[in-house]
């Protein structure tokens, strides 16, 4: 007989939380910590001094008394320990004890800063406090979860999800970090737009901030140049059409016709991944720039004058198209394969010619796939920095002038508040479009049942010039990308063309010393970081992204709609926005986290998290839902299922989700940028300091280091992946009522 | 040690099941399955019967109403906390484990050690005709063998009641036959409890104890297959067990047990069934039509097909078509020829009118 667990009476889960509590409270240092992990405040005065102690000496010591109620909360849980789940008891104290532990928390973190109150209100009431704190530290965080898990183990027991404690954890812990790392920020950064410079708040502050002609204005009609939210706009769909057509076309290449290279076309779809945004923008800079190859080229040939045309519209189109044509590929490859071919043959015995299955047949079922191609290109152009900062000129787009608006001499969070909800409307405008419009609109061709058919191949008359099309731009792919490679080694572009390795050596020099390597480079500082950073924030993302996919696939609790929308929202949030709402929110306490290295992590982690989410649920989907089930009936609990049944069969998801962030954290750039500090620089970072420097040819070779890198990462995945892969033979179950 | 039983009988009362706001799966059915019994749900696809199977695993929680296994309300309990296996149409053998390891998955949940655990998994393989196939992948299996995995992981954990999810729908045709005589062997010698789900009545008929046929979210009829198959209840049981052909008659009288029926101007006795005087139904399988007889229905040939063992007929009558079947193959009746078609004394039966 299985041993029932509503009827235990030692839950060694309950046990391991409240023990977990109290060494929140009883040893480890409450408030935050510079260096925590050189564990110097260890010997630094430990645990009495007021820096550094745990909240139960503070108490003890007569100070920071606001967290004495939270003992209580600690205290209550052992009165159930004992206890069956049952019981409504046992239900009702851990409910109690966690939300109240929680909430306490979270009121005294925002209700006393390092000014005291935080509100007017409070001090009008309870007077001056004549003390103040910092932001929270390791010990804060693990009491925190410590309540919130007992709270959850509490719900579970109340019956929610059938009891079952993993789940209702899981679900709780996903609520609670979107929550604090993207809903607080954004919603920090909205107020912020309403805050006037005597620090109150007012809305025509806003009005005038938000109805700038600098914004909106259409000068450029009449000659004039206009605000920079149609120039984001304009720029956005010419992007996201340009990129449709062309990853249309390439996909047409690879799945319907008899184009022999296939294999080296879709190499192409890595090219997005492994390149940092704005490294396209540098490689045309060297094609067309004023001392670019091909401007030198015509003006001694033809005597045409350098101008700086590339600087401003076109330049940032192209770099963007360069950019981002491999991502709608990605997409519309999988759209063009899903089409059935047994549509497409069907089509073909009731006497459709080729050229009337593909217009009757295969474009409309590619319609959903092509409008969410052209929405991903139009989000990614709105959200991109690299290039418009880069190659922009007078071109002014959102998200550069975001930056501007808070990094230049104007120091304006108001007005890169209201920049940024500008572009977040753009985005979560599309993002919503995208949810909504299409997925009402699926035509998912996949019936389950093997399909042995082969796509038939395109009509002539439109191969002909699809192919020619593919070819140039694919030429056109490898010509830039060769020129970053060839800049990286020419002493000073257009000026002095002999070969050099003086670049790479400026960057990544070393000596042999004795004790060790001498690292002498000047990027090697950024490029270790960069490793670390993005070696700690792939597992976190991989985890949090399967957790979540988990949940959203598998389970079916009240307010599920939601919850998938919050977790994916942060894709439509551009990274320029998570930049600047993460320093409005973290630089000040409860989560006092900038300029540290966790603040980079953790926006890595709710940036790539959607990745990870994705290419959960497209794995998880694939897995019969009967074989958790019968885990389940086999009595494994929810957990032992997760671990054993569904990671091992994801584990391919699992690699590429964490080779993915891995990548994506060391390429990005538009939040970076706002999150670096001195000590926690980015190769990203580093490299567009270097570009504002004019020093280019510095510039390119880390460009290319990089690439490389990230490079050996992917093929190094490939690897791994195509070994673990295991022979399954699933067979599709009928569902019947 | 052996595999063994511990069967418990199951339980129903008054459970509903409503998915989302309105869509009722389940309608208040009330049921008992004794233990060591081979109940199967039957019915069309919609009816409820997945459903219901499904609570009794506790993959699915009733909405209303309580479900025990054995002397224990189980209504709340998930899956995992309940005594009760299940095998899955798709088999559900977890592909990155060989076939020992399937077979011993749950019992690592069940407080068996090690080696009693290799144990009872050989057993389970030995039982079901599989030793020496224990360091297989599932991919490595045919399709029989998968479902023998599947069943041998389900048995080895001695379940209160064992679970079938149409388990046969996967095979071919003449596999179908031998497995399903093989888990009603297995089922009888160790005296399990199991439902079992199918939409095949065949298939039902053949293995099964007691047969629950269900329909729009109730139960139709419980009863033995013979019970089922010689006095439906109503018509819809009638037509979904085997063919039956549905006759408007009339009850002219009826004395005790016995009523007198008249179809058009043919008359008949037969057990009337606690019916009264008035219109009614006759439900008459095409087998129990009786061609050329001396009294019956005058009726006319309006389609013949010869199927090799027998010959079967379309008949015009005055109340419509109805089919028959005839083991004379060798002077088969010609379309358009008239003919007095006659009841078997025993077989046909009478229905409620509506």
């Amino acid at each position: 007989m299985r041993q029932l667990a509503s009827e235990k009476t030692t839950h060694p889960v309950l046990i391991f939380w409240i023990i977990a509590g109290w060494v929140g409270f009883f040893l480890l240092p409450w408030y935050g910590v510079e260096e925590f992990f050189a564990f110097e405040w260890l010997l630094d005065g430990y645990p009495f001094d007021t820096d550094y102690a745990p909240a139960a000496f503070l108490i003890g010591q007569g100070e920071k008394l606001w967290l004495a109620p939270m003992f209580v909360a600690l205290l209550a849980p052992l009165w159930v320990i004992k206890k069956r789940k049952t019981d409504p008891l046992y239900a009702k104290v851990l409910i109690l004890a966690g939300a109240f532990g929680f909430g306490w928390l979270i009121v005294q973190g925002f209700s006393i800063g390092i000014r005291g109150w935080n509100f007017d209100w409070a001090e009008a009431v309870f007077g001056d406090l004549g003390d103040r704190q910092f932001g929270m530290g390791y010990g804060a965080l693990i009491c925190a979860s410590a309540f919130l898990f007992l709270f959850t183990q509490g719900i579970a027991a109340r019956g929610a999800i059938n009891g079952d404690v993993f789940v209702v954890s899981a679900i709780g812990g996903v609520i609670v970090i979107v929550t604090a790392f993207v809903f607080f920020p954004i919603a920090k950064m909205l107020t912020a737009a309403f805050i006037t410079e005597e620090g109150g708040y007012s809305a025509s502050v806003f009005a005038a901030k938000f109805f700038d002609d600098r914004l909106w204005g259409l000068g450029c009609l009449s000659g004039g140049r206009c605000g920079v939210a149609w120039n984001s706009l304009f720029l956005a769909v010419l992007v996201g059409l340009i990129t449709t057509v062309l990853g249309l076309i390439f996909a047409l290449v690879v799945t319907r016709s008899g184009f022999r290279y296939k294999r080296a076309l879709r190499a192409l779809t890595v090219l997005p991944i492994i390149t940092p945004p704005f490294v396209i923008g540098l490689a045309l800079i060297l094609l067309f720039g004023l001392s670019g190859s091909v401007t030198v080229f015509f003006s001694d040939v033809f005597g045409i004058q350098p101008t700086r045309w590339l600087y401003g519209l076109p330049g940032v189109l192209i770099a963007q198209t360069l950019a981002f044509t491999p991502i709608a590929f990605l997409v519309l490859i999988g759209v063009v394969e899903g089409v059935s071919p047994s549509m497409e043959e069907a089509a073909q015995t009731l006497r459709a010619s080729k050229w009337q299955v593909f217009k009757t047949v295969s474009l409309p079922l590619m319609r959903p796939g092509l409008a969410n191609a052209f929405l991903l290109g139009f989000i990614e152009s709105m959200a991109d920095f690299g290039n418009p900062l880069v190659l922009g000129g007078n071109f002014d787009v959102l998200s550069t002038e975001i930056f501007f608006a808070i990094v230049g001499a104007q120091y304006d969070q108001g007005k890169a508040a209201v920049l940024a909800m500008v572009l977040l409307c753009f985005t979560l405008g599309a993002f919503y479009a995208q949810r909504f419009w299409l997925g009402k609109k699926s035509y998912t061709t996949v019936s389950g049942k093997g399909d042995s058919g082969v796509h038939p191949h395109m009509p002539r008359a439109l191969s002909l010039p699809v192919l020619a099309l593919a070819m140039i731009w694919a030429g056109f792919t490898a010509v830039v990308y060769l020129m970053i490679f060839y800049g990286s080694v020419v002493e000073l572009w257009g000026v002095n063309n002999t070969l050099t390795f003086k670049h790479y050596i400026t960057a990544f020099s070393f000596r042999l010393e004795e004790g060790g390597i001498r690292w002498s480079g000047a990027a090697w500082d950024s490029f270790w970081t960069t490793l670390k950073i993005a070696a700690i924030a792939a597992p976190l993302t991989a985890i949090v992204g399967l957790i979540t996919a988990y949940l959203l696939t598998r389970q079916t609790f009240a307010g599920k709609n939601a919850f998938e929308f919050g977790t994916m929202l942060s894709f439509a949030i551009p990274g320029t926005v998570i930049g600047v709402s993460y320093i409005l929110a973290f630089n000040v306490p409860p989560i006092e986290i900038t300029g540290t290295g966790i603040i980079l992590v953790v926006s890595f982690i709710f940036r790539n998290m959607p990745v990870g989410v994705r290419a959960g649920i497209a794995s998880m989907s694939q897995l019969d839902k009967s074989l958790d089930e019968s885990s389940l009936t086999l009595g494994a609990n929810s957990w032992e299922t997760f671990r054993r049944i569904i990671l091992p069969l994801l584990r391919p998801a699992i690699l590429a989700a964490l080779v993915y962030s891995f990548v994506r954290a060391m390429t990005a750039i538009s939040a970076v940028i706002f999150l670096v500090s001195a000590e926690y620089d980015m190769a990203t970072s580093y490299i567009i300091g270097r570009v504002e420097n004019n020093d280019y040819g510095l510039a390119i070779a880390y460009s290319t280091t990089l690439i490389f890198v990230m490079l050996s990462v992917v093929a190094l995945m490939q690897v791994i992946v195509g070994r673990t892969e295991i022979g399954r033979r699933m067979t599709q179950s009928r569902t019947n009522v | 040690m052996s595999i063994n039983s511990k069967a418990a009988p199951v339980s129903f009362r008054s459970v509903t099941k409503i998915y989302g706001k309105d869509v009722v799966a389940v309608d208040d059915i009330n049921l008992e399955i004794e233990a060591g019994k081979l109940v199967t749900l039957l019915g069309p696809s919609g009816c409820g019967k997945t459903t219901t199977l499904r609570m009794i695993a506790g993959l699915e929680m009733a909405s209303k109403g309580s479900i025990h296994i054995g002397d224990r309300d189980v209504t709340l309990l998930p899956a995992t906390d309940r005594d009760v296996s299940m095998v899955f149409q798709s088999y559900a053998l977890f592909p990155h484990m060989t076939v020992m390891e399937n077979v011993s998955y749950g019992l690592g949940f069940s407080g068996f050690d090690k080696s009693e655990t290799r144990d009872r998994a050989a057993q389970g393989l030995d039982l079901v005709g599989l030793k020496g196939y224990g360091d297989r992948l599932p991919s490595e299996l045919s399709g029989g063998q998968q479902q023998r995995v599947a069943v041998a992981r389900a048995l080895v954990l001695e379940p209160q009641v064992l679970l079938f999810d149409e388990p046969l729908s996967n095979l071919d045709a003449k596999l179908r036959r031998q497995v399903r005589e093989e888990i009603r062997e297995i089922q009888q010698n160790l005296g399990l409890t199991v439902v079992y789900v199918t939409h095949d009545q065949e298939e039902a008929l053949a293995v099964s104890d007691e047969i629950v046929v269900m329909r729009n979210a109730g139960i139709a009829q419980i009863g033995t297959p013979r019970q089922l198959y010689d006095a439906p209840a109503d018509r819809f049981v009638a037509d979904f067990i085997g063919e039956a052909n549905i006759i408007p008659c009339e009850i002219t009288n009826v004395t005790g047990e016995t009523a007198s029926i008249r179809v058009d101007d043919f008359l008949h006795t037969l057990p009337a069934r606690g019916l009264g005087q008035g219109a009614a139904m006759l439900a008459v399988r095409p087998t129990r039509l009786k061609l050329g007889a001396e009294a019956g229905m005058h009726m006319e040939i309006s389609k013949a097909t010869y199927v090799g063992s027998r010959m079967e007929y379309t008949l015009n009558a005055g109340f419509g078509q109805i089919f028959a079947v005839s083991e004379n193959v060798d002077a088969p009746l010609g379309v358009g020829e008239s003919v007095i078609v006659g009841l078997d004394a025993i077989g046909p039966v009478l229905l409620p009118a509506v």
